[in-house]
């Protein structure tokens, strides 16, 4: 192909009139806490796997809610169930990670 | 008995002469609009009981019928004479009075003036103010069955830019109220909220936000809405940045809602200047001390209650005019 110089961009825009939300519709149902995340970051602040690879569960339920596959960030989650323990809205997110494994199985 | 003059009839106004009433006073209301309750008398429900704001003016008006009521009526001239307060009605009456309340309240802000969202321009932008009215069974064509509603937070608060850089501290809780009654008559719409930070300080409004996401699906989204277009299909296309994901965000909605805040009351500049009344930064009226002295003017006589002096919620409005009514009564007994 022809070199122009230039490239052509994706546009970053999250567009939430086309967004799938299907996953996150399906874990409300199994978890229907996560709807009350208030997206303090205090289950990312507290998690073992965070400061190594990133993992962030604030994230993950964001993730979900736009629409996005979550499964890259679930793969370094150990399951110490930190994240559970501190959060203030009583977010049971061990068992939404799982809900979300057993979604993908 | 020395009279009292309420300046202003909403429930600060209406809740001090009740007090003032079981203190054997009869106090003299004057009210610039033809019927009392001022902002209150036209709101739905109240946050975040759900309480008829109906119901809490009926009361008053009920409670305070032994008063002296001049709705319709302005005052237009006020000055001192010698410990006590001459007013001038526009009726042609006038009355001395031994202590001035000023119960004057707020102004809801020009939404059109923050025209990058559209208000006057695009037909299915409203303000708060507007949803109330509907709420209330007011007629209003821009509102019919909406798949999609957003509410922006902020609108004209928070913003050095529209001359007003304070909280108004209601509107986020309303934007709760109004998207839990949106969802109760639409079930099936989506429902965003647009705000910077969430302010919920009183009593139970954290447990109504968590309601409004867990019962109802409201989706709240941390951006502050940065413009409103209009699409082909006159739908409305909002952007904002969703600031937890970093990324530019957009949504296209049936009906805009904007949180327009509580600002200052520009009307009574001219009664504060006879009355050598001194004013805040914010434009609202200054008290002598924002702790201790909240309904005190800086002129002998002359208090104030409710929503003249900053944002307030109305049962902080009503506490308000209670204290207030006590300290007329303690300045007319000792002054
Ligand atoms: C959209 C919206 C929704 C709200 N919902 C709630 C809610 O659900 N719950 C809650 O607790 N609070 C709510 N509030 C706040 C509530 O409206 C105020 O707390 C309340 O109105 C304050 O009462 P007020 O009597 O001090 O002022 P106002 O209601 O503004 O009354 C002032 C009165 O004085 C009259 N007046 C003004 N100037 C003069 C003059 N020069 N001469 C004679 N009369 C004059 C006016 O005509 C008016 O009748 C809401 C506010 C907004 C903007
Ligand atoms: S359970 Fe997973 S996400 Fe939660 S703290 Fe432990 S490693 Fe982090
Ligand atoms: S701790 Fe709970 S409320 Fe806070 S971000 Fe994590 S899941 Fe959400
Ligand atoms: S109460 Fe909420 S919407 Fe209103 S100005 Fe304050 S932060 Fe903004």
């Amino acid at each position: 192909m022809a070199d122009f110089g230039f490239k052509l961009s994706k546009s970053s825009t999250l567009d939430l009139d086309r967004t799938d939300t299907r996953v996150y519709d399906i874990l409300c149902k199994t978890d229907p806490d996560i709807r009350t995340c208030m997206a303090c970051g205090s289950c990312s602040a507290s998690c073992t796997a965070a400061p190594f690879c990133g993992m962030s569960m604030r994230k993950v339920i964001l993730a979900l809610q736009r629409g996005q596959d979550v499964r890259p960030m679930l793969g370094k989650c150990m399951l110490c169930g930190k994240c559970t323990m501190v959060c203030p809205r009583g977010i049971n997110t061990r068992h939404l990670i799982l809900s979300i494994c057993k979604y993908y199985d | 008995m020395k009279n009292i003059v309420i300046i202003g009839g909403g429930v600060a106004g209406m809740e001090a002469a009740r007090q003032l009433l079981a203190l054997g006073y009869t106090p003299i209301i004057v009210e610039k609009a033809n019927a009392l309750g001022g902002h209150v008398a036209s709101w739905y429900r109240l946050f975040p009981d759900m309480t008829p704001a109906s119901e809490i003016i009926s009361r008053l008006k009920k409670e305070i019928a032994p008063a002296n009521v001049f709705t319709g009526t302005k005052v237009i001239s006020i000055s001192r004479e010698k410990g006590d307060y001459s007013l001038t009605l526009d009726n042609g009456v006038s009355i001395l009075a031994g202590a001035v309340l000023f119960a004057t309240g707020f102004k809801v802000f020009d939404a059109s003036k923050k025209e990058e969202y559209g208000y006057g321009v695009y037909d299915r932008v409203i303000t708060n103010r507007d949803l109330e009215a509907w709420l209330s069974g007011g007629e209003d064509k821009r509102i019919s069955a909406p798949k999609a509603i957003g509410f922006v937070h902020c609108v004209g608060s928070r913003d050095l830019k529209a001359g007003n850089s304070q909280c108004s501290k209601v509107c986020c809780t309303t934007a709760i109220k109004q998207a839990i009654e949106m969802k109760e008559k639409f079930p099936k719409a989506e429902i965003y909220c647009f705000y910077m930070d969430l302010r919920l300080f009183g009593k139970k409004y954290e447990d109504f936000y968590i309601n409004a996401q867990r019962d109802f699906g409201v989706h709240f989204i941390r951006g502050r809405v940065s413009e409103v277009g209009e699409t082909i299909d006159g739908r409305l296309q909002v952007k904002a940045e969703d600031t937890l994901s970093g990324k530019p965000l957009k949504v296209q909605v049936d009906n805009l809602v904007l949180m327009s805040g509580m600002v200052c009351n520009q009307s009574v500049s001219e009664l504060v200047r006879q009355a050598r009344l001194d004013i805040d930064d914010d434009g609202f009226l200054r008290s002598r001390n924002n702790i201790f002295d909240i309904l005190e003017s800086n002129r002998p006589g002359i208090f104030y209650a409710g929503a003249c002096t900053g944002t307030k919620t109305v049962p902080e409005t009503l506490a308000e005019a209670r204290a207030a009514a006590l300290e007329i009564h303690n300045y007319l007994q000792n002054g």
